[in-house]
């Protein structure tokens, strides 16, 4: 039976930002959905704020709406667009949150909209703790002891039947938000009174402990026919305690029998069964108590979930796409599995003949104040998948997919001091979780624990435990085989079984003591090179129509390389804060033009949540690390025309150079101009040559040198390491003492990574440009300027396009000197240069000759696809050619805003500075800057309340133009609060100020007020480490209490042209909207 | 230090491994299984007698061995080939590990090589015949490919007789970590290479079971008053057991509820005048989609079976109710006016999904009917 024909328009929500717990997985699901829905011929209308998104692309809806994702905002646009139904599975827990919103507050059923993919009933069921327990009793399946509680009284009831540790679990939160386990009474006490802000129905599950018990989850798929199949079984390698995204994990399950994972099964369609998940995919989350076998239920999400990405991209099974297609009213039998080229049905169970090991990537040097324990409560940025055909090689081929400078088990403790201490250390390293514990199990193995102590410490299964121990016994064979001189032939065999557990080149070299190139030359000498095994979703029982592909070292290849023209593009690896999805959007970007164009595209990419990965993206697809030794490899097997690496962030520019040694033909930009604009001394140069200006600037090589050189820039400096991304370790000095300390404790500076000093530009407007250039023509793609003053990482800055302040003859100055730069440079393909303004005079920050962070939000803003059209010039089609010959200034403005993740990481402060810490970001579109701004606010969840109490607490030099921001308040409904030295200055402008304590100053004081939510909105400037430090206590209580609060005057100041418009805006569909650019 | 083994197909290709079980050489058809879980029940199910089985997945071994998984009292597949077997099983159930169990059993077994590329060649070539050389002999690969070349093929062998039970015997334990109800049915069931789980299957289904060998004619079986017969599983050509076939047709006459698996199923089709045929590498594994023709709905099931009965050939008498979404190839048969019915997968799973194991209750109500007839006439 075909799909239901009532339906001809469906709704999709997508997740909004990138946070932590919701990463770019819903991009990838998204994505799917819409073109599951168009290919069937209905009318898509989707709204999502994040603009670096594929799904957010114009041709993927009929209808896309970037708009805040709140029931408020959805409702205007069903109002407008009356869709038949809501798809709300494929936006993560933003999109069923809204839909439960939207459905609670009688607008679907005011609009006839039909929620499809999952009831109210059934989303109630799965995500109401009380509900669900009741639920899995009721279907005799075991749930952990515990209950459920509305209040700290509740709670500690509640605990008085569980005990220690206890899990406090929020209801409604993604990723565990607010969570975590309490070992004591006031860990206990603490977590729930987070767990209660952080639930939108401030109700909390408390459970029994069950750490240390096995974990897996089961992903399910259901049809309206009561057809389930299971796509794919994934075991946990960190058992209960670590939330599963910060979780290694491994599919398929290793550990269970047939008899235990049937029953695994038949639990999970019961779950689904019971919740009412009438159609799509769940995943269900079971423990099971390694002694007994005993199992429980943890949780199950009825809607597609980071591990259903995961789960996809280890079988090839389109759980996205296919759930869409149920929901609409296909049933599973009457699908087809595109990977064996529609031989067989989507009615099966994928069969997998390979190990897929996932390991999270964590950002703690971020946040240094972050407590790095792993726990129930989501705190990793991203993951990398690898793909071997054992647990050994899957897992080192993870590790060194992870790009934190690992290429194996690395030790990680110093084995030649105190072995007591260094003893006593690992066991604690075991006991409790962090970002490195794989690496210290290694060590442990190393200096003799045994595989049961190690468990005992862990709760690892010994499986995996055993599994790292042949691997460290391997490590051993080789450091021996080293320490005897150069490799022979006769070490041909062993090398096999060296590269056959997994070890990369480079960590062979290091073991036997010699450098990657030698082993390289070893291994092609002796033949032994990787072949390509196809994933196919059938263990190779149907031939394959579909190219993707991993390594292994095995006998036979199927990669089957065409002859024909071909292109490889390189992703950008795992997501991490400085390098997320907008990079992944630019590489399905390349891919998508070059297929256009008539070349063959291959994408390289180790990372699962990512639109790239999809198999259907590129012609061929290596699910591969990106490190140098995968990759030319790849590129010795398909010898393409050119290889892309411009697109994928650091992650493949570090390695141009290895490629362009080895023959690699990379197109575009020369890594030589890409290095001149890296090189401080050489770019400086060029800025000279081109009469441009930067701020005043040295280099040091050492600490010493660094305060002399000081003192010729002058303070305040901003200063960091050479070659980073993100703005890692990046900060301001205001004076030598600051400078001491940060060359003494933020980094080790050596004449390999010496440490930059640019003398800052206090007040300073900052401009990004980004532009492309085929070498003759250069074309500005969007001006951008920053809400936030120069010295906020631009990453994390607002920013509108087209500028709201800057006069025609400065823009003019800045396309000037772009287009200068770019032909200086050599530029072909995309750039991105970052400007400052200062007293009307235009500083270069910073040139990136490759696609930035603001290319897919430039792309949306101006409806033009500049990655599409960089790539093309890249292989040789110049701008005139595509019919690009001017800038694109729309009429309408966009605003970019950065999410952050501090409210994961207590005791982090919230004050931006020049290290990027945001996650994602949103964009708002409107008629004015205020309105563009109001949007980006809403969705951002920062909202900027109609009127209340208005706290104003500013430094000494923001006093006079803290004025107008204050009246402006007072004009528009706040009453205003200030600390004593602003309330005076206010005072004095005759408003009516009444003045509040200083946290210093006695009680109550201002922090009392917030938490007593007797404050609606904050501007609380700051400037140095000492006011930083006052200030430090008001930002973390505005953040848990959900109080705006602007940092910047800049940003107030927005917000008071923003204020009018916060209920005041309408939808607008970038379709429309892109009209109106073609009619100009 | 491990011993080296070899892998040896009838087309001349040869893998090179180690040993992981007994030394020694061992023929049989080489089939691919892609089932992920379930090895010690694949090994020890009787339908693999004179096979050598591939397993997909590449980590076979990991959770041990115990008696609980055991589908017979010894290992009827003729060898095992992976491509690791791990040095560490963990499991809490786990007794002893892969490899001790199978020099226990005598059992030669190979890992190491690349099981993809062996299933890809099984795939475009057919089931072949083989041999895995396991130690000393290991060596000689030119010899080995000879002793592949030389192992006859299953077709037209009757191994039926060969794993039968000698005696009859009673059955009434339920499945796996349940306890079966009190019975409700006499059941005899045939033991063509029966699979512990049917047992254990139609116990739970309320059946007290007598499991009688395969040569047992069917007056003898009806003697004991039956209220249903069971045709099992059952490794071999189901056309080489004559016996089997006719006794078949006479319980079909006889009118007593009869319910077949696999080589059931085939016996069933052949005892009433359909043909079977040798597929190409046949159904091995715990993924196969099965519609169910009356209700439309999916079923994954666990197959392993290397014939089949072509639909061309059934008599009008038999209906196809159950149909492989893979190929369309016949799996299930339901007889017109006789309270008979088949199934060619393994509604008993272990090892695979449960989905069909609701067969087992329609043939209690088969029973149930059969019952209320006798009692109104």
């Amino acid at each position: 039976m075909p799909r239901r024909d009532d339906i001809k328009s469906v709704l999709i929500i997508g997740a909004g930002p990138i946070v932590i717990g919701q990463g770019c997985e819903f991009d990838y699901s998204g994505t799917q959905a819409c073109r599951a829905l168009k290919e069937e011929g209905l009318r898509v209308i989707l709204v999502n704020s994040n603009p670096a998104t594929i799904m957010t692309d114009p041709d993927l809806a009929d209808a896309t709406y970037i708009e805040p994702i709140n029931w408020r905002v959805v409702e205007r646009i069903i109002a407008k667009e009356r869709p038949d139904a809501l798809l709300p599975t494929m936006g993560g827990q933003t999109a069923l949150n809204c839909a439960l919103d939207l459905d609670r507050e009688g607008v679907l059923e005011r609009y006839g909209v039909r929620m499809i993919g999952a009831s109210k009933a059934a989303i109630d069921k799965a995500e109401d703790r009380e509900l669900f327990k009741k639920a899995m009793e009721s279907i005799g399946l075991g749930v952990a002891k515990g209950a459920i509680a509305h209040s700290l009284e509740e709670a500690l009831q509640v605990h008085a039947l569980v005990g220690f540790p206890a899990i406090i679990r929020p209801s409604f939160t993604l990723g565990g938000s607010g969570g975590g386990i309490a070992y004591n009474r006031e860990e206990f006490v603490q977590l729930c009174e987070r767990g209660l802000d952080a639930s939108p129905t401030r109700e909390l599950l408390i459970e029994e402990s069950i750490i240390g018990w096995k974990e897996f989850e089961m992903e399910v798929v259901r049809d309206r026919l009561d057809n389930c199949i299971i796509v794919c079984a994934i075991e946990n390698l960190d058992p209960m305690g670590v939330h599963t995204g910060d979780s290694i994990t491994v599919a398929p399950a290793q550990t269970l029998t047939d008899k235990e994972y049937q029953r695994m099964r038949d639990a999970s369609i019961a779950v689904l069964r019971e919740i009412g998940v009438e159609t799509g995919g769940s995943n269900v989350q079971f423990a099971i108590n390694p002694k007994t076998g005993q199992m429980i239920v943890i949780e199950m999400n009825p809607r597609v979930s980071r591990s259903s990405a995961l789960a996809s991209k280890a079988t090839g099974f389109p759980i996205a796409k296919i759930a869409t297609k149920l929901a609409i009213g296909y049933t599973l039998d009457e699908l087809r599995n595109d990977i064996t080229g529609k031989a067989t049905p989507a009615s099966f169970e994928p069969s997998i003949d390979y190990v897929v090991t996932k390991i999270p990537r964590f950002t703690f040097e971020k946040f240094p104040k972050a407590d790095p324990t792993l726990t129930t409560q989501m705190k990793s940025v991203g993951e990398a998948m690898a793909i071997g055909r054992t647990f050994q090689e899957s897992l080192q081929k993870a590790m060194r997919s992870l790009e934190i400078g690992s290429y194996g088990f690395e030790p990680r403790i110093d084995r030649t001091g105190d072995q007591k201490a260094m003893r006593d250390r690992l066991v604690q390293e075991l006991k409790v979780p962090g970002a490195e514990r794989l690496w210290y199990v290694a060590d442990a193995l190393r200096i003799g624990f045994t595989i049961e102590e190690v468990h005992d410490l862990t709760r690892i299964d010994p499986w995996f435990v055993a599994q790292i121990a042949e691997i460290i016994a391997a490590e051993g064979e080789i450091e021996a085989r080293g320490a005897s001189g150069a490799l022979i032939k006769a070490d041909g065999p062993r090398m096999r079984d060296w590269k056959r557990r997994g070890f990369s080149d480079r960590r062979i070299a290091t073991l036997l003591g010699r450098d990657e190139d030698t082993v390289r030359a070893f291994r092609h000498a002796h033949g032994i090179r990787p072949v390509y095994k196809r994933v196919d979703s059938c263990a190779a029982e149907f031939a394959s129509a579909t190219a993707y592909m991993y390594s292994t070292y095995e006998a036979e290849c199927e990669a089957e390389p065409e002859n024909r023209a071909k292109v490889i593009v390189l992703g950008s690896g795992p997501n991490r804060i400085g390098q997320g999805i907008e990079f992944d959007y630019c590489c399905v970007h390349a891919s998508v033009a070059l297929r256009e164009s008539g070349y063959q595209t291959i994408m390289v990419n180790c990372n699962p949540e990512t639109v790239s990965t999809d198999y259907d993206v590129s012609d061929r697809l290596y699910f591969e690390p990106l490190t140098l030794e995968d990759v030319l490899e790849i590129t010795g097997l398909e010898r393409p025309a050119g290889v892309i690496v411009q697109y994928g962030g650091q992650t493949p520019l570090k390695l141009a150079e290895g490629l362009a040694a080895n023959g690699a033909p990379i197109v575009g930009t020369s890594p030589t101009s890409i290095d001149l604009a890296e090189d401080r001394e050489r770019f400086q140069k060029l800025i000279v040559d081109l009469g441009l200006l930067q701020p005043p600037n040295r280099i040091a090589h050492n600490a010493v040198d660094a305060v002399a050189l000081a003192e010729e820039t002058g303070y305040p400096l901003v200063v960091r390491p050479s070659y980073v991304l993100g703005g890692r370790a990046m900060e301001i000095c205001h004076n030598r003492e600051d400078l001491e300390i940060y060359m003494r404790i933020a980094v080790r500076v050596s004449d390999d990574s010496p440490i930059l000093l640019d003398r800052f530009l206090s007040d300073a407007i900052e401009v990004d440009v980004d532009a492309v250039s085929d070498g003759q023509r250069v074309i500005i793609g969007g001006i951008m300027e920053h809400i936030e003053e120069a010295g906020v990482h631009s990453g994390d800055s607002a920013c509108s396009l087209p500028p709201f302040g800057l006069s025609r003859a400065l823009q003019d100055e800045l396309r000037r000197q772009t287009v200068a730069l770019a032909q200086a440079l050599d530029v072909v393909g995309l750039m991105n240069v970052q400007f400052a303004i200062k007293d009307q005079a235009v500083y270069v920050l910073e040139v990136n000759p490759r696609a930035s962070r603001t290319i897919p939000y430039v792309s949306k803003a101006t409806a033009r696809p500049l990655a599409k059209i960089a790539a093309r010039v890249m292989m040789g089609h110049s701008l005139e050619s595509q019919g690009i010959v001017s800038e694109v200034v729309p009429s309408y403005y966009s605003v970019k805003e950065a999410v952050f993740p501090f409210i994961k990481f207590p005791g982090v402060d919230t004050v931006l500075g020049p290290e990027m810490k945001s996650t994602g970001e949103v964009m708002g579109m409107g008629r004015s800057f205020g309105e563009a701004f109001a949007k980006s606010q809403i969705a951002a969840g920062a909202a900027i309340p109609g009127g209340g109490r208005l706290f104003i607490s500013v430094r000494d030099r923001h006093r006079a133009a803290a004025v107008p921001i204050a009246r402006y308040f007072a004009d528009h409904g706040f009453d205003l609060l200030a600390t004593r030295g602003t309330a005076a200055v206010l005072e004095a402008s005759g408003l009516t100020v009444r003045a509040v304590n200083k946290v210093s100053e006695g009680r109550p004081h201002v922090v009392d007020m917030i938490k007593n939510d007797e404050i609606d909105i904050i501007v609380n400037t700051v400037a140095d480490k000492q006011s930083m430090a006052d200030s430090y206590l008001i930002r973390r209580e505005a953040l848990q209490h959900k109080v705006t609060n602007y940092t910047t005057l800049a940003a107030a100041r927005a917000a008071c042209e923003a204020h009018g418009h916060m209920q005041e805006f309408e939808v607008r569909c970038l379709q429309d909207l892109h009209k109106e650019i073609a009619h100009d | 230090m491990a011993q080296p083994a070899l892998l040896a197909l009838a087309d001349g290709t040869v893998f090179v491994g180690e040993s992981i079980g007994a030394a020694g050489a061992s023929q049989g058809e080489l089939v691919f299984n892609t089932a992920m879980t379930g090895y010690q029940e694949i090994l020890s199910d009787p339908s693999y007698a004179s096979q050598i089985v591939t397993l997909t997945y590449p980590h076979i071994g990991n959770t041990g061995v115990n008696d609980e998984d055991m589908e017979a009292a010894a290992i009827h597949a003729a060898g095992l080939v992976v491509r690791d077997a791990p040095s560490r099983y963990s499991n809490y159930r786990g007794t002893g590990d892969l490899q001790g169990f199978l020099q226990q059993h005598g059992v030669v077994a190979i890992a190491g090589i690349d099981t993809r590329a062996l299933t890809r060649r099984l795939r475009e070539k057919g089931a072949q015949n083989a041999v895995i050389v396991a130690g000393e002999g290991a060596g000689d690969q030119a010899a080995a490919v000879a002793q592949a070349r030389a192992f006859a093929g299953l077709d037209g062998l009757d191994l039926a007789k060969v794993v039968s039970t000698p005696q009859t015997y009673a059955w009434e334990e339920g499945l796996w970590e349940t306890k079966a109800p009190p019975s409700r049915y006499h059941v005899v069931a045939y033991d063509y290479g029966v699979k512990r789980n049917i047992l254990r299957s139609l116990a739970q289904a309320g059946c007290r079971v007598t499991v009688v060998p395969a040569q047992t004619p069917a007056a003898q079986v009806l003697a004991l008053r039956p209220e249903g017969v069971f045709l099992s599983n059952g490794p071999g050509d189901p056309k080489a057991c004559s016996y089997a076939i006719d006794a078949t047709r006479e319980l079909v006459a006889s009118g007593v509820p009869l319910f077949g698996i696999c080589l059931g199923h085939q016996l069933l089709g052949l005892a009433l005048g359909a043909r079977t045929v040798k597929m190409k590498f046949g159904h091995h594994g715990a993924n196969h989609p099965v519609l169910d023709i009356d209700s439309g709905r999916v079923l994954i099931t666990s197959q392993n079976h290397g014939f089949a009965v072509d639909e061309a050939s059934l008599p009008s008498c038999l209906r196809v109710t159950h149909r492989s979404l893979f190929d369309g190839s016949v799996q299930g048969l339901v007889h017109a006016d006789r309270p008979v019915f088949s199934f060619q997968g393994h509604p008993e799973a272990s090892p695979g999904p449960h989905d069909v194991w609701p067969l087992f209750a329609r043939f209690t109500a088969l029973m149930d009917a059969a019952q209320n007839g006798i009692a109104r006439s």
